[in-house]
């Protein structure tokens, strides 16, 4: 009875913390679903981009700050002119690695891109790794952190980032879903994910409404990057590799593909993630901790692929002959 | 000129002007192994004579034993003339390895097509199976002082390794293999960060692995009261290992379920439409190549006498993959040549070289960061392999041959064939089973090695 009393009393601050993550989660898992909804294609390297968006804002933050202008400047712009320049560069940074790594292998075996993807992560890795190993000589890296202070209502605390996570989320989600719906250049693409050859027949260009997706998808990952490293102060190269597993497992739950059971996943995982990396040790007796949060959000994955494979709001697709 | 190429050509066919030949470019570069320094070069060199071995035309025979004197013999004999004896001795088994690690992820990736991110894990199990109950680790569980085993039984936990992997294969391709390639490759992905995770943290309630600190002091094994504790013991115990490895997929290779493998990898649907059974295809070629893992897995742990999580990182999964596909998918020699160039750059090329930089920069000649150095970028080199090898050549250094019937001796079968079939037809019977067996004996033999289209 007191174990469930004690949790009934950190629920609502679990919840708090929970939505922040999926937060995150859901517009990570917007990158994943888009890619795959127009190439079948699980972007292995989206995880990375989203780490270089938190890099490269960390970066931009750290010069400025050192430079003594961030003092000067009002923090909103500055955050903002942050995750709009992140987002540029991570943007193109998916529109070349589209170029480069999957475009020649559009045709070839569905084991083949999947290689590259992985190679393509991997070099991400270790360039970032590079580049902050040799400004820093270390490469964990500590940011600037624009709103650091604490809000407390009753027992819950919130950082007041959080509201920026997540206002920039829905205000991300939101934009993303009005401009596949109700634009020219979201129609088109619709069309392409539904199928390439008819597309083309349309006369859309399906090259250039691909790399457009990757642009996308690839500017919400790392405007994320930016919201992640000012929420949670620290970043390393490798933090995009678990954290794009998360999110594909949300998109994956929400049903691949489809943009909004993308974002219902990832606050889903990032609520139960919350929950079990502050509950576990407690509801448990002790026997199993707060490390053993990632092989929740796996096993919620091999689950949602054994029970419900099309996820949530998915369609199941009959397999083509 | 022109008429002499003919004549080289038909000298260079001839099985005896081939072992000549080999045997002379042996030699050399064995000699050169022993008397000459750069030993690694010339290590490389006495190892391409195995390639050269197998692609000679010499009697099947002939060429196990003649690679079996190779890397038996030869090669011992002649490192242990250098001072670095042991140290070479430690490379080549480690070697031994990852090839028979490779040679088992070829069986998931390269024959069956499936992609599996998280081989290490199979690894891991084997590992800790022999390091938990050879050492006195598993007295916290088991009541009693009966641990650590003697390392006399470490012969009976190699086929418990081999079972406990095979069994996990099975047991994580049961509910995975229903779902498509690329969902595939992420749940493998998870499930190998879940193996680790779980050694790392089974230190609490129960202290089964000793969590993120290991297992330290494991048994040595003991082979007849000799206790196996020198890397050129260990290099013995591999090479049998591998032999039998080598020889198990070689037969699987051409076997009913080897071709059920290659059919599910190039058709899922099309095999199943030609009645081949998909999940149980899948569950044996995850069981196979789980079970050479976990095997290595228990030599590993029985030659580092230590292991922690540590060793089992996915890095080390993408490692054996990037074995598999730089040396070529489904291509057995290719992945033997992958897994000896991935292994020598990773375990000598880039510490020595890392070396040689630090030595330039201590002694001032140039300022070489420490970032850059080339023993921490085995992401970046390994990277760029995945990307290259993906995106020119997806076959690989040494495509996978695809065995052909040739024309001419299949149709002499057929005809031979409907001749017995109309014969004994007269006498209002099926075709009798003997032509049938000779033709299906002939058709082995008229099987050529050709080259793929």
């Amino acid at each position: 009875m007191r174990v469930i009393a004690q949790t009934l009393q950190s629920l609502p601050q679990v919840l708090v913390d929970g939505v922040t993550l999926g937060a995150v989660y859901a517009t990570v898992a917007l990158g994943y679903t888009m890619v795959y909804g127009i190439l079948e294609l699980i972007n292995f390297a989206h995880g990375e981009i989203f780490m270089s968006g938190a890099f490269i804002g960390t970066a931009i933050l750290l010069v400025l700050n050192g430079a003594g202008w961030l003092a000067h400047l009002p923090k909103l712009l500055v955050l903002l002119l942050t995750m709009l320049v992140a987002m540029a560069l991570t943007g193109l940074l998916g529109m070349g690695i589209e170029r480069v790594a999957y475009r020649p292998l559009r045709n070839a075996p569905r084991l083949i891109p999947l290689i590259s993807a992985i190679g393509v992560s991997f070099v991400l890795q270790d360039v970032v790794r590079f580049i902050a190993e040799w400004r820093t000589g270390n490469y964990i890296v500590t940011g600037v952190t624009l709103y650091g202070s604490e809000v407390n209502f009753g027992s819950v605390t919130v950082k007041s980032n959080a509201l920026f996570v997540l206002g920039a989320a829905v205000v991300m989600m939101a934009g993303l879903d009005l401009f596949v719906r109700k634009t020219k250049w979201g129609t088109a693409m619709r069309a392409v994910a539904q199928d390439k050859d008819t597309a083309a027949l349309m006369s859309i260009n399906v090259n250039r409404v691909i790399a457009l997706t990757f642009f996308m998808g690839s500017a919400l990952g790392g405007a994320t990057g930016v919201l992640f490293a000012q929420q949670y102060g620290t970043i390393d190269p490798y933090i995009g590799f678990i954290l794009g597993l998360k999110a594909f497992t949300a998109a994956v739950l929400g049903g691949i593909g489809n943009i909004r059971g993308a974002m219902f996943g990832g606050f889903v995982i990032g609520i139960l993630e919350m929950f079990a990396s502050a509950e576990l040790g407690p509801l448990t007796g002790g026997v199993l901790g707060a490390e053993y949060k990632d092989v929740f959000a796996f096993l919620i994955l091999i689950a949602v692929l054994l029970f419900k494979p099309e996820g949530l709001f998915g369609q199941a697709v009959k397999e083509k002959v | 000129m022109k008429d002499r190429m003919p004549r080289l050509r038909a000298f260079l066919r001839d099985p005896r002007a081939q072992a000549v030949l080999l045997a002379a470019y042996t030699a050399l570069s064995a000699a050169g192994l022993a008397f000459a320094g750069l030993s690694i070069l010339w290590f490389l060199l006495l190892l391409v004579s195995l390639l050269l071995l197998y692609y000679s035309d010499l009697p099947r025979r002939v060429k196990w034993v003649w690679a079996g004197v190779v890397v038996a013999v030869l090669l011992p004999v002649c490192a242990s003339n250098g001072s670095s004896y042991e140290s070479f001795m430690e490379v080549a088994t480690q070697m031994g390895i990852y090839v028979a690690m490779a040679v088992g992820l070829n069986v998931v990736v390269g024959f069956a097509g499936l992609l599996d991110l998280g081989f290490i894990a199979f690894f891991a199990l084997g590992a800790y199976t022999y390091a938990i109950f050879f050492s006195d680790q598993a007295n916290h569980v088991i009541a009693g002082h009966h641990f650590p085993l003697s390392g006399d039984l470490f012969w009976l936990c190699l086929p418990v390794g081999l079972f406990v992997a095979a069994l996990f294969g099975v047991l994580l391709g049961l509910p995975v293999l229903r779902v498509k390639g690329d969902y595939l490759a992420i749940v493998t992905l998870g499930f190998g960060e879940i193996i680790r995770i779980i050694f790392n943290n089974l230190d609490k309630p129960v202290n089964i692995t000793n969590g993120a600190i290991g297992i330290s002091s494991v048994q040595a094994p003991r082979f007849f009261g000799i206790s196996l504790s020198f890397p050129h013991q260990f290099y013995y115990l591999v090479l049998v290992l591998l032999a039998i490895v080598l020889y198990a997929v070689q037969r699987l290779e051409h076997s009913r379920v080897g071709r059920a493998w290659k059919a599910v990898r190039e058709d899922e649907i099309a095999a199943q439409a030609m009645g081949v059974p998909l999940v149980r295809t899948k569950l044996v070629a995850f069981a196979v190549g789980a079970s050479f893992s976990g095997l290595m897995g228990v030599v590993f742990a029985a030659k580092q006498a230590f292991i922690d999580p540590t060793s089992f990182t996915m890095l080390e999964s993408i490692t054996i993959l990037v074995m598999v596909i730089l040396g070529g998918m489904g291509s057995l020699p290719g992945v033997v040549v992958g897994a000896c160039l991935v292994t020598l750059l990773n375990i000598q090329l880039m510490p020595e070289l890392t070396n040689w930089l630090n030595t330039l920069t201590t002694a001032g000649v140039i300022n070489f960061p420490s970032a850059l150095s080339p023993a921490k970028m085995q992401r970046l080199i390994f990277g760029i392999i995945l990307i290259l090898f993906a995106v020119f050549r997806p076959q690989g250094m040494i495509p996978a041959k695809t065995r052909r019937y040739d024309d001419a001796v299949l149709s002499r079968l057929a005809a031979e064939w409907r001749e017995t079939a109309s014969g004994v037809r007269r006498d209002g019977g099926r075709p009798t089973a003997p032509g049938y067996t000779s033709g299906h004996a002939a058709g082995q033999e008229g099987a050529k090695e050709g080259a793929s289209l």
